[in-house]
């Protein structure tokens, strides 16, 4: 039978007689005081967003362009629901997977009674999900800097309704677009001081590929497409 | 490949002699960087200042390798505050005896892996499958290196080395699939067979790009979204990492995502980036109900003890320094034998596996210092090279070479006798034809694949003085004009 722990005190032995000698910090970063890693500058040397809302807004809108996630911005719930019904159409959909919140219960009564509403408050059945047409989920954040959704297993379904179908539906509202990823993960941290969800995910475009010859092929396992449904 | 028969340095000539004369695959392998270098000049531009980033993300990743216990420490605890499980492995062995108890002890049938080099490091498949499990690779890349029964080209790019067609036939061969050299139809075949072995798996096991120590995370960087489905449907999720993956702080990954990204691939930032504490919690839906993550030194200790070369383990596997490589450019990266190819694996190998059989890595360099230059987190990579060249000779000093720089240096410096020595040079080239092509042949390193250059009858330093002679003489009849 093997120990629950390991090696684990002969591992730490060996790594605290290894640093027993310091190493030279050989590129020393000029703005961080007394050799204390900071993540007060990341922002001044990362890809620059622009303060106002609207910078934000329009560099989320180029990102998400290059990474081919479809951004639609929506005057209402009702608009969004008009725009799934014509994805729907579009895709000959017959089961949409969603995870309910505020957003999403506003729009469950104005979506097509045509379609079969799978809905994953209590667990799922893996083989029912892995057939659904889409999945529709809300997000926690949006990121300006990089056009990323982030998502997390307790306001998006858990796991893997954001992966498993082939086409991911977000639906948010422009007020949780954030700067950068130092904010978003400031933003993480006050809402979820009583402790995280077990997984946090910065989900940047739909699924990709390069493997073969580093052409980009979209939809490698999880969604090929992922749409934004961008309320006010 | 590396075979138990052959020593790793008689490996590595043999096959860098073969690929590097190998010039459809070199094309090819080419042909896929030069997509990498536009995409990545392209994201690099936008950085406002890339310098001071990666200077910064240096000083971090210093500050986690030198306080490295109690980092490992910090996450530990707060890991297991939220029902995860950490196991410390010295080495492969108890790296593999681990994951196969844990997966007889879950009566586990099938495995679904996500790309993790410490996989190939401790060769974990093959451990798995000769214990009946069956194990598939998810990643696109790593499936087809699987499929292909080779282990991957390049640890960020596994299959970069392959042509369509290539790929085209062996889903052939394997899946009985029609053949077609569409990249996009390859992918789906790719696609629809492996979204079963998610369904199915009861394990998954996955590595692991950052140990997050303030939250107790593991963060895992993909593009494919095979990683999410590995750690999100199967019952019990194993994430083996190696010890120096460490960050001390959630918030450093805001600096660390998009260099990694940039350098990696080109991209602002990867497809997917999660960051996993713990396994399902009360009122989540789905997860694994058990989430271990294995410690892996394996001889990382051996390097961190070594305060020159420590910062190689600073090293967060982008690869960039692969892809500017000349040599990995040139030679392939199956020729070096090892779990981690181009310039950084050359730096680490020998302190993992021995530096007597990996010392001849040292020389798999030109030296021109470009992956030093696009390291993201500022390692001096090919002056470690140098560092190891130093250590190798110190440890076992070249006998033949060093009796070669005596007589060098005796006959520097006694000019008469180098005077005279060099007047046997043309002789040298007189007798060279009789032995060349033969063992025996002095010069065989170089005449494999090349003249020998005749020795000029006149050395440098005489028909300097003629021609000055001839000059002044001139002059003289000039002037007298
Ligand atoms: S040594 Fe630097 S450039 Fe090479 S893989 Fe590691 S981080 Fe990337």
């Amino acid at each position: 039978m093997i120990s629950h722990q390991g090696d684990r005190e002969a591992i730490l032995g060996r790594v605290k007689e290894a640093l027993r000698e310091p190493a030279p910090l050989k590129h020393p970063a000029e703005r961080s005081a007394g050799g204390e890693p900071t993540t007060a500058h990341f922002r001044e040397w990362l890809p620059p967003v622009g303060a106002a809302i609207e910078e934000r807004l329009d560099l989320f809108r180029k990102l998400s362009e290059t990474l081919r996630s479809e951004l639609i911005a929506c005057a209402s719930v009702r608009e969004a629901a008009a725009e799934i019904a014509s994805l729907a159409s579009a895709g000959g959909w017959k089961t949409l997977a969603l995870h309910q919140g505020e957003l999403v219960d506003a729009l469950l009564p104005l979506l097509p009674a045509s379609l079969t509403i799978l809905p994953l408050q209590s667990g799922y059945d893996k083989d029912q999900l892995e057939a659904c047409d889409a999945g529709l989920t809300e997000c926690d954040l949006l990121v300006a800097q990089t056009g990323s959704v982030c998502v997390t297993s307790k306001n998006s379904g858990g796991r893997v309704l954001s992966v498993l179908p082939p086409h991911h539906i977000v639906i948010a509202r422009t007020g949780q677009l954030v700067t950068d990823l130092t904010e978003a993960y400031q933003s993480l941290a006050a809402k979820y001081r009583d402790g995280y969800p077990s997984m946090i995910s910065f989900i940047t475009g739909p699924s990709r590929t390069g493997d073969i010859e580093r052409i980009l092929v979209l939809g490698a396992h999880g969604p090929k497409r992922l749409t934004i449904l961008l309320l006010p | 490949m590396n075979t138990l028969a052959e020593p790793p340095s008689q490996q590595f000539h043999s096959d860098a002699n073969r690929s590097s004369t190998d010039a459809p695959r070199r094309a090819a392998v080419r042909r896929a960087l030069s997509n990498y270098q536009t995409a990545r000049n392209r994201t690099g531009a936008t950085f406002t200042d890339w310098k001071s980033a990666r200077a910064s993300a240096a000083t971090i990743k210093h500050e986690a390798l030198n306080h490295l216990d109690r980092y490992l420490e910090e996450f530990e605890q707060k890991f297991t505050a939220r029902g995860g499980q950490v196991y410390w492995a010295s080495d492969s062995k108890q790296a593999r005896d681990y994951i196969l108890e844990l997966a007889k002890k879950n009566n586990v049938r099938a495995i679904v892996k996500s790309k993790a080099m410490t996989g190939e490091e401790i060769h974990l498949n093959q451990a798995l499958l000769a214990e009946g499990y069956g194990v598939v690779e998810s990643d696109l890349g790593e499936y087809i290196q699987q499929l292909k029964g080779e282990p991957p080209y390049h640890f960020v790019f596994p299959c970069m080395h392959l042509r369509r067609d290539e790929i085209s036939d062996l889903f052939h061969r394997e899946l009985g699939t029609a053949k077609t050299d569409n990249p996009e139809e390859l992918t789906m075949i790719a696609r629809r067979v492996l979204r079963r072995a998610y369904v199915e798996a009861d394990m998954g096991i996955s590595g692991g790009n950052f140990i997050v120590a303030d939250t107790g995370m593991i963060s895992i960087t993909e593009n494919e979204g095979n990683a999410r489905l590995t750690v999100g449907l199967p019952k019990i999720h194993v994430a083996l990492i190696g010890i120096e993956k460490v960050v001390p702080r959630l918030a450093d990954l805001a600096l660390f995502l998009p260099m990694l990204a940039t350098a990696g691939t080109g991209q602002h930032m990867t497809g997917y980036n999660s960051m996993y504490g713990g396994p399902r919690q009360t009122g989540e839906i789905d997860g694994p109900e058990e989430f271990h993550v294995v410690f892996l030194d394996n001889h990382r200790t051996r390097l961190l003890a070594d305060p020159e070369q420590r910062d190689a383990l600073h090293c967060i596997r982008c690869g960039a320094c692969l892809n500017v490589c000349p040599i990995f450019k040139n030679i392939g990266g199956h020729s070096y034998g090892t779990t981690y190819q181009g310039p950084i694996g050359s730096v680490i190998t020998p302190h993992f596996r021995g530096l007597e059989d990996w010392k001849h890595l040292s020389g798999a360099s030109s030296l021109c210092g470009a992956c030093t230059e696009t390291c993201p987190v500022g390692i001096d990579i090919h002056h470690h090279l140098l560092h190891n060249r130093r250590n190798a000779a110190a440890q076992k000093p070249a006998k033949g070479e060093q009796l070669l720089w005596k007589a060098f240096s005796f006959l520097m410096k006694r000019p008469s006798l180098y005077r005279f020595a060099m007047k046997f040079a043309p002789l040298g080239g007189l007798l060279h034809p009789l032995v060349q092509g033969t063992p025996m042949d002095p010069v065989a390193g170089w005449t494999g694949s090349r003249d020998f250059p005749a020795a000029p009858l006149g050395s440098f330093r005489e028909r300097f003085r003629a021609h000055n002679a001839a000059k002044q003489s001139a002059a003289h009849t000039g002037g007298a004009r």
